[in-house]
């Protein structure tokens, strides 16, 4: 099972057909760009369409390619991701937008567009994952680009087009490093292969500069600092469409092909790039999170700045950070997953999704709010995945001896506890009076979510077998040498912990019965912990409000430090290598 | 060889599970007749936590929700757990981890009152928490790139002494141990003291058992706290085990003093100063041992 195979030899109209969907997608660009009259985002298209179909016309012929597609164990991984993950979200929406729909009459009801383009969306990610060849790579890439344009659009509010030409540009920008990527490794060394360039290996200076300006355009694509307004942008679609784009497609898209190249980049400057800004993102967006009340805009930083952490590991490329960012992948597709759909869930039945509103969310919608801590624990708390990669991750960067990612680490774990563990105690907060809501959620909802909650807790348990089965062995066909990242100790302890929490669990309400008193509010209270009494006996409802701090984590704020030094670190990176390429 | 190893675990693991609290209690009694002695006063004796609990113990029990025993049961669980697994010689970082469980579930159990008070106390105890973490993490790094490994069983059977490479990290650590142990100026979200502006803070809405539980559950936690400093000093021979429990307590005497020589401040200046020190003790330290640790 999971067995590495190849596929697409001897399709001779393969190269054909990819160009002509090149082609379609361009011509699809330039229709809604036009439309909308952002030329300039058509030029951008334009450029690199003209640099693809150039290359292919000039050079193409000359190439010859053994392995278009190649699927292996991370690629595996990652169709597993998308077909299950997305699977659920696609399953989970159609209960979703039928809801939304009502709510929402003013919006024009295009479901089978979006199911068609959701659809679309997970066929380009197949592809995606499985392409050797650069250039089908390319065209799934922009299929994805594409289709997160038109999933965000949807709505077609003037915010929500605004939005989405914003994640159009910054993804082309990545589709034009793309092209130069494929047209420098074509001309330079003769092939589109990622089997060829990880072969070369980085001490060829081109092979350099090729992988740094892939992992630029993957950059883009998983929403490093100085992109990471399309991804938050994205929050004013409908709630599958986050929910798909945060977890299994589109960033795991960018975060991928980072991961791919891992090999080449111990010891350079794009290794360098990677990391640093991987550990800049991690900081500065969880910083950003904690000042952040939408429940969509926590969760859109809180994976910004796990993105950052998984490419800050395979920033390493090491294998012991290649390890922790594929793990990181996994548990975070899952219960980010899970996350979003639980506050999309929770929106449509409150009627908002401040967090601020999501007092005592466990009285109101207590099956729902154990989702949403099974999802939230699954990003932070120990036994769970998220953070024995984040314990593997502080051992890798140690061991790889990079003092500076020391701090981003030891600062953004404290960081993203305290803004996941306010969120938990918001839900939490025992506010008794209020009433069931659970009625209107769609039953095709509760089986996504309870399939994902599911997901997480067992993916936990089944930790080693993955580590062993799946990523050990993927990861010693790329390097040629075992490893253990996590001694297997630590790991049962984990196992162990995660049973302990669930028989925790089962034990609720087994205790002794204590006499029920009223809680100490800051005037008498009135009777039902609810309000107390004021002036003149009047009595003044109990508001209770989180910290946000904006002073010190304001949104603007932390965007301005994390956009400048990241961007000072890819310029930085991108003139190092080129330089390197140029004056050699 | 392996099971004995293991046996010697387990004892200690039992040791801890059970003489922890005796330990934890009676420091905690030494600590109220320290302070009484700085103010002038004669104090309680020495045994009086212990009468404190038990008292607390027979009290009736009443209860703001369903769930806050729950959380508090949880609390203390996790606390324990995380001493067992330092004093078996575990992984540091698996210690750090499954405090930080502990403490998320004692400020769940705040929040879940939706009380004024424990509610404003949990999110100072959050801020705390925030504060003192990545100190804690750079202690366990520190000692990773000092030692060449997180087992606590490992650092204390390193050959030298730890304090030489690691005077900024035990700075800091000395530092953000006062508001671990909930010292004056760091008493932001919890205090025993009289002057405590907001009620008990994140204690304000238990009572009975779950407030016992709840102080055996910092007698665990300051125990096993001492075995971080004890870690700086240890080793196996006679001198170091004499010479690490003495920094413990010249380490305690020293937070005593601190604790009654300084006014409470606000959590901004709590947050600056804290990162400020893990900053400039905690990181320097760090980056010079993996510098080290290269062979620079």
């Amino acid at each position: 099972m999971f067995a590495t195979f190849v596929f697409g030899n001897g399709m001779s109209w393969l190269p054909t057909i990819m160009l002509f969907v090149d082609i379609v997608v361009a011509a699809a660009i330039f229709y809604y760009t036009c439309k909308h009259r952002y030329y300039w985002i058509g030029g951008l298209e334009l450029v690199q369409l003209v640099m693809v179909l150039w290359f292919e016309f000039a050079r193409g012929h000359g190439l010859r390619t053994t392995n278009p597609f190649i699927v292996d164990k991370f690629a595996w991984i990652m169709l597993l991701i998308a077909a299950v993950v997305g699977g659920l979200i696609v399953v989970f929406a159609v209960g979703y937008m039928e809801e939304f729909q009502k709510e929402h009459p003013e919006v024009p009801d295009r479901r089978p567009f979006f199911f068609g383009v959701m659809g679309l969306f997970l066929v380009a990610m197949f592809g995606l994952v499985m392409s050797n060849n650069l250039l089908y790579m390319y065209t799934c890439w922009e299929i994805t680009s594409f289709c997160s344009f038109l999933l965000i659009g949807y709505t077609q509010t003037k915010e929500a087009i605004r939005n989405s030409f914003k994640a159009l540009w910054m993804n082309l920008l990545g589709g034009l490093a793309f092209a130069l990527a494929i047209l420098l490794m074509g001309t330079q060394l003769h092939s589109v292969e990622l089997t060829r360039l990880l072969a070369v290996g980085s001490d060829n200076r081109v092979v350099q500069l090729v992988a740094a300006l892939l992992v630029f355009c993957g950059f883009t694509k998983c929403a490093m600092m100085p992109f990471s307004g399309w991804l938050l942008g994205a929050m004013v679609a409908p709630t599958p469409t986050s929910a798909l784009l945060h977890s299994s497609t589109m960033v795991k898209a960018g975060v991928f092909l980072i991961i791919k190249l891992c090999p080449l980049f111990e010891g350079n400057y794009v290794g360098w790039m990677t990391l640093m800004v991987g550990g800049i993102t991690f900081f500065f967006a969880g910083c950003a999170a904690i000042a952040q009340s939408d429940g969509k805009k926590v969760l859109a930083y809180s994976t910004v700045s796990n993105l950052g952490l998984i490419v800050c590991c395979a920033g390493l490329g090491t294998y012991a950070g290649a390890w922790t960012a594929i793990m990181l992948v996994i548990f975070h597709a899952v219960a980010k997953s899970l996350c979003f759909l639980c506050v999309g869930t929770a929106e449509q039945q409150i009627g908002s999704r401040n967090l601020e509103n999501f007092d005592g969310l466990f009285c109101s919608m207590p099956r729902l709010s154990m989702c949403m801590l099974v999802g939230i624990c699954g990003m932070f708390l120990a036994p769970f995945g998220m953070l024995v990669s984040k314990w593997a991750a502080m051992k890798a960067v140690v061991d790889a001896g990079q003092p500076l990612l020391v701090f981003f680490m030891a600062f953004g774990s404290a960081i993203t506890m305290f803004y996941w563990a306010k969120w938990i105690g918001k839900i939490c907060a025992y506010i008794p009076m209020k009433k069931e809501l659970e009625e209107g959620i769609h039953s095709v909802q509760w089986v996504a979510l309870r399939f994902l909650s599911a997901a997480v807790v067992s993916l936990c348990t089944l930790f080693p077998l993955l580590s062993s089965r799946m990523v050990g062995p993927y990861l010693q066909e790329i390097y040629r040498c075992n490893g253990s990242v996590l001694a297997p100790s630590n790991l049962l302890v984990m196992g162990v912990m995660v049973v302990l929490v669930m028989l925790l669990g089962l034990g609720y309400g087994r205790g002794r019965r204590n006499r029920r008193v009223l809680t100490q509010l800051s005037g008498a209270n009135a009777g039902d912990n609810l309000g107390y009494l004021g002036a003149g006996e009047r009595v003044v409802p109990v508001t209770l409000s989180n910290w946000y701090m904006d002073d010190w984590f304001g949104e603007a704020r932390m965007q301005l430090w994390g956009f400048s030094l990241c961007a000072a670190c890819i310029l930085a990176g991108l003139a190092l290598v080129g330089g390197g390429v140029l004056l050699a | 060889m392996l099971s004995c190893e293991l046996g010697m675990k387990l004892v200690y693991a039992v040791l801890f599970l059970v003489l922890a609290p005796v330990a934890g209690g009676l420091l905690a009694g030494l600590d109220r007749i320290i302070s009484a002695r700085m103010q002038r006063r004669v104090g309680p004796g020495i045994l009086q936590p212990f009468y404190d609990v038990l008292k607390l113990w027979d009290k009736e029990g009443v209860e703001g929700n369903p769930a806050q025993g729950f959380y508090i049961f949880s609390f203390l669980l996790f606390v324990v757990l995380s001493g067992v697994f330092f004093f078996a010689g575990g992984d540091l970082l698996l210690v750090i981890f499954t405090l930080t469980i502990a403490s998320v579930l004692f400020v769940t159990a705040a929040y879940s009152s939706n009380s004024p008070y424990s509610q404003v106390s949990a999110q100072r105890e959050l801020l705390q928490t925030m504060a003192y973490e990545p100190m804690m993490l750079l202690v366990a790094i520190g000692f990773y790139a000092c030692c060449g490994s997180f087992a606590v069983g490992d650092i204390l059977n390193s050959a030298s002494l730890n304090i030489v490479r690691m005077p900024g990290l035990f700075l800091g650590m000395c530092f953000i141990f006062l508001i671990k142990f909930r010292k004056s100026p760091f008493d932001v979200a919890m205090s025993h003291e009289i002057h405590q502006e907001l009620i008990q803070g994140l204690a304000t809405e238990f009572s009975g058992r779950t407030l016992a539980l709840i102080e055996v559950a910092h007698w665990y936690e300051d125990v096993f706290l001492f075995g971080f400093v004890y870690l700086f000093f240890g080793g196996a021979g006679l001198f170091t085990l004499v010479g690490g429990l003495l920094a413990c307590a010249l380490v305690y005497f020293l937070m005593i003093l601190v604790d009654n020589c300084c006014s409470r401040v606000k959590w901004q200046h709590l947050l600056r100063c804290s990162w400020a020190v893990t900053l400039v003790l905690g990181f320097t330290n760090v980056v010079y041992l993996m510098f080290r640790m290269q062979g620079y």
